[in-house]
């Protein structure tokens, strides 16, 4: 295992009777960088995204997430990893500390340590007066700032981020982004998806998923070049106008 | 005469002010755009047009009938799609849309010629039950559904919400041509970049209008001059940006930065690639631009207490 | 007309297609009656029995002898007066005393007939039936044992009491009760859970932006489980005979139509649920919590009422459920006819008239 890498699949695959949902993807993820993992509804990406956290068992293939293997070391995978998705949100009836402190607690952070960084939390987040009230009232975007904030708040080495600024206001989506360019420079290594094609202008490398197979890999530029496109909406619609299958 | 208006509607729900002394009208045969993000008051404004919701002030038309003394004549009138809509998932395609011409009282060959189109689409797999269909199939089926009884104004409620790029592309090509057989549209979406599909456009936040009218004259309303840069180290260079007193606003815009000044400049490109340059950064690209709906929607959102002194 | 047609038939597909809902429809009322038929007819052992011979004669002799010999027994034989048979079963010692007469064996010798008393506790019915059945099996063969000829055969008549409960009653009850508990059950929850899908599916939003009569869409989803429930009464009332030999004794017919009459209450009790809930998990709690713990208290099929504190008596008389336990048990088990139950039926078609009126009255044709 190289030591700069944060993912690594080999040929990986998910089976489903005679149905490839994942279909012998291969790729790297290195550390500290944001890697869009981009696709078309029913292309596979969730399944992908479901072994990598540790949550579902390949077909075949081989894949390490954080240096551990997706077979025999789930657990361990879970400890060092963060999630956050669109529909993932936080406890609506606890307070805005509360959820932090739970979260906190589930990743066995410190008691004496989620104190002090809670507040250090609430403070960057401008959440000062709405730190005891409940996370229901809060505005969409700032939910979802707040979860992905809890999402990093144990110091994982990778987040995986399942489409977190869905219909969230151009503004706040950008704010999001501000966060994620922060967390990725403390290093820790981003995994995201998005139906933004913008966003995934934002990302290093991108991969595109087709038919549940990695079609294409690169830096955006690179990927723009290579299609002859100007941007990744058209890259994106040239490699996903021929899938033959979709859902969600 | 107008299909729908609006007119000083206010909603709210306990103390969440929804929908903010709204007015606007969609013309006859119009695509209407509601751009929005979520929670902004598309749908609420889309409940009050579809006579399900009452609102606390205002008055609202669709189809030339009040939204409140008439809503049976209306509800006769419209085809509509909620956001959260999903079809009976234990019918088939056939069974679904069977059901929706019965209940509006046709028949699917009645209109046929209207949803043959986009049913043809469908129909290999007419005998699928719609828990099994692509989101895109989905929705192509509801289009359908909306569409059987030959309504005279069509409202669609976040349609492309959660949709992949292709068959986002595919559902506005659909409605384009439904336009050209003279059905008015309403269609809300949190994707700005869908807004230059439309006629004409609303852009809303926070239950308030922001503007209304076409995307190219809400573009040229732009009031200053818009740059897009890059180097090879965008979150500094966006950083070093808004640090700088001169930059009024700097935002990630897919592989660029997008830049606003303070003041009216007419050497604004070369001053921030000097800038850029001065703070270390390498293959330094700055460009003026035109801008978009979604920078026109940044700046409306950060202009929000001018616009609404205005209304 | 068409539309409500179209509609009912949508809702018989969601019925047919859904394997959960199939199994609460036919499941439930199947596993009830075997359950409650077998767990409550099940065989009992090493019954305490007190077998006071009054006679001391040979015949009581070999009888209390055979039932020392069946498994089911363990016999305490003694002399006692009926004032000290009482003290042990109050006591708990014994569930059965069985009392030999004096002259028992002379009276069967010399006219043919003689009578033994059986006691049992009738607190526990469906032991108390139990144990009556074997020692009157026992009896009876004996009886044939020493009968001279089949033509000319000895008769011992037992004389039956069961204290604390001369009825018997429970040990069909049962049925009535099951009967009511499914039906609330299965009307009650599952329309509400139907109704409150299309709230949670968004339909309902399409539904009511048609020109689809809103109170239509009620109606529409209560015409399946009228008519599937009718079914369940007609399987439960065929297992009740064919597998638990249960005897029908009044009309099948009146039977039928008082299940009809309980159904619709409870459909529209299902749908005043659907008015005021909007998730199916509440929709579910409610109908099951809400209606099927008052149904099993209050009806007085597992608790007879009359040992309630009164507060509970009074309570009983809303719960739909009473009433139809009290018009079943009559027809049924009873064998009466609709003079005996007009009351009860007034009672029930007037809680049906309330709920159904309130149910459609709040029906919104708009949300919130």
């Amino acid at each position: 295992m190289e030591d700069n890498k944060a993912i690594v699949c080999k040929d990986l695959t998910k089976q489903f009777g005679d149905f490839y949902a994942v279909n012998k993807i291969s790729f790297e993820v290195l550390k500290g960088e944001i890697f869009g993992f981009l696709g078309a509804n029913g292309a596979g990406k969730t399944t992908a995204m479901r072994i990598l956290c540790g949550l579902s068992f390949p077909s075949s293939g081989t894949a390490t997430v954080a240096g551990f293997d997706v077979y025999k070391q789930q657990e361990k995978i879970k400890k060092s990893i963060g999630y956050m998705s669109q529909k993932f949100s936080l406890y609506e009836n606890l307070t805005v500390l509360e959820n932090i402190e739970f979260y906190g607690g589930v990743y066995g952070v410190s008691r004496k340590e989620i104190k002090t960084r809670s507040e250090e939390l609430v403070q960057t987040l401008g959440l000062e007066s709405e730190a005891k009230k409940l996370v229901g009232a809060l505005p969409l975007g700032w939910k979802q700032k707040l979860a992905f904030s809890v999402a990093i708040f144990h110091k994982p080495q990778i987040v995986f981020l399942d489409e977190p600024t869905g219909g969230v206001d151009p503004v706040t989506r950008r704010q999001f982004w501000d966060m994620i360019y922060e967390a990725a420079a403390t290093g820790i290594t981003i995994f995201v998806t998005t139906h933004y094609m913008d966003e995934a202008e934002y990302c290093n490398r991108i991969s595109v998923m087709v038919d549940g197979k990695v079609e294409a890999l690169d830096s955006p530029a690179n990927l723009k070049k290579e299609f002859n496109a100007d941007s990744m909406d058209e890259v994106f619609y040239q490699l996903a106008r021929g899938a033959k299958r979709s859902g969600d | 005469m107008n299909a729908v208006t609006l007119q000083n509607i206010s909603k709210s729900y306990q103390d969440v002010k929804a929908v903010r002394d709204v007015s606007f009208e969609v013309k006859k045969g119009e695509l209407f755009g509601l751009i929005g993000a979520d929670g902004a008051g598309k749908t609420s404004i889309f409940r009050i047009l579809t006579t399900v919701l009452l609102a606390d002030k205002g008055t609202a038309t669709v189809a030339g009938f009040d939204v409140v003394k008439d809503y049976k004549a209306i509800r006769d009138r419209i085809g509509y799609m909620p956001g959260k809509f999903s079809l009976y998932q234990d019918l088939t395609i056939r069974e679904n849309l069977e059901f929706f011409a019965a209940i509006f009282g046709t028949t699917i060959d009645e209109n046929y010629e209207l949803i043959k189109d986009i049913y043809d689409q469908i129909k290999p797999f007419s005998d699928r039950r719609a828990g099994k269909l692509s989101g895109g199939m989905k929705q192509k089926l509801a289009l359908c559904c909306a569409l059987i009884h030959k309504p005279e104004v069509l409202l669609l409620d976040e349609p492309t919400t959660g949709v992949d790029v292709v068959s986002r592309k595919e559902f506005w090509a659909m409605l384009k041509s439904l336009q050209e057989k003279g059905i008015t549209i309403l269609v809300s979406t949190p994707y700005m970049d869908e807004a230059n599909l439309c006629e004409r456009i609303a852009l809303i936040q926070n239950g308030r209008i922001m503007s209304v009218d076409t995307p190219e004259n809400i573009i040229k309303s732009f009031p200053v001059k818009l740059y897009a840069a890059k180097s090879d180290a965008i979150y500094k260079l966006l950083k070093d940006f808004r640090a700088a007193p001169v930059v009024d606003s700097c935002y990630a815009f897919g592989e660029f930065l997008h830049v606003t000044m303070k003041g009216n400049r007419e050497t604004g490109s070369s001053e921030l690639r000097d800038l850029a340059i001065e703070r270390g950064h390498t293959h330094v690209v700055v460009q003026e631009i035109t801008p978009g709906i979604e920078d026109s929607f940044i700046r409306l959102m950060n202009e929000k207490t001018e616009v609404s002194a205005h209304q | 007309m068409k539309q409500l047609l179209v509609f009912i038939r949508k809702e018989f597909f969601h019925v047919f297609r859904d394997r959960r809902t199939l199994l609460i429809m036919f499941g439930l009322p199947v596993v009830q009656i075997v359950l409650f038929g077998f767990a409550l007819t099940n065989e009992v052992k090493n019954i305490e029995i007190i077998i006071s011979d009054n006679a001391r004669d040979i015949n009581a002799q070999q009888i209390t002898d055979k039932i020392k010999a069946s498994a089911y027994f363990k016999v305490q034989e003694s002399v006692l007066d009926y004032n000290d048979i009482e003290k042990a079963f109050k006591k708990g010692n014994i569930k059965c005393a069985l009392i030999f007469p004096a002259h028992f064996g002379d009276d069967l010798c010399h006219e043919g007939k003689a009578q033994v008393q059986i006691i049992t506790d009738g607190s526990d019915p469906n032991i108390a039936k139990t144990v009556v059945n074997y020692l009157t099996a026992i009896i009876g063969d004996y009886r044939q044992q020493i009968s001279p000829s089949p033509t000319l055969a000895y008769r011992i008549i037992p004389e039956t009491r069961m204290l604390y409960n001369e009825e018997g009653n429970g040990s069909l009850n049962f049925i009535p009760g099951v009967m009511a508990l499914v039906l609330m059950i299965v009307c009650t929850t599952l329309t509400s859970v139907a109704v409150v899908k299309e709230k949670e599916l968004g339909t309902m939003e399409i539904l009511l932006v048609s020109p689809f009569k809103a109170v239509f869409v009620l109606i529409a989803k209560a015409v399946p489980y009228l008519l599937l429930s009718m079914i369940n009464v007609v399987l439960i009332l065929l297992l009740a005979v064919y597998l638990l030999d249960v005897e029908i004794k009044g009309s099948v017919l009146l039977l039928f139509f008082e299940s009809v009459l309980f159904i619709i209450t409870c459909l529209s009790l299902g749908l005043l649920i659907s008015n005021v809930t909007d998730s199916q998990q509440t929709a579910m709690l409610i109908s099951m919590m809400g209606m099927m713990l008052p149904t099993l208290i209050f009806t007085g099929f597992l608790f007879p009422l009359e040992n309630m504190p009164k507060v509970f008596q009074i309570i009983s008389n809303v719960i739909p459920a009473r009433w139809y336990f009290i018009i079943t048990k009559a027809v049924m088990l009873k064998g009466l006819g609709f003079t005996y139950v007009w009351k009860e039926t007034l009672v029930l078609t007037g809680m049906t008239v309330a709920l159904l009126g309130i149910a459609l009255k709040n029906f919104k044709i708009r949300l919130q």
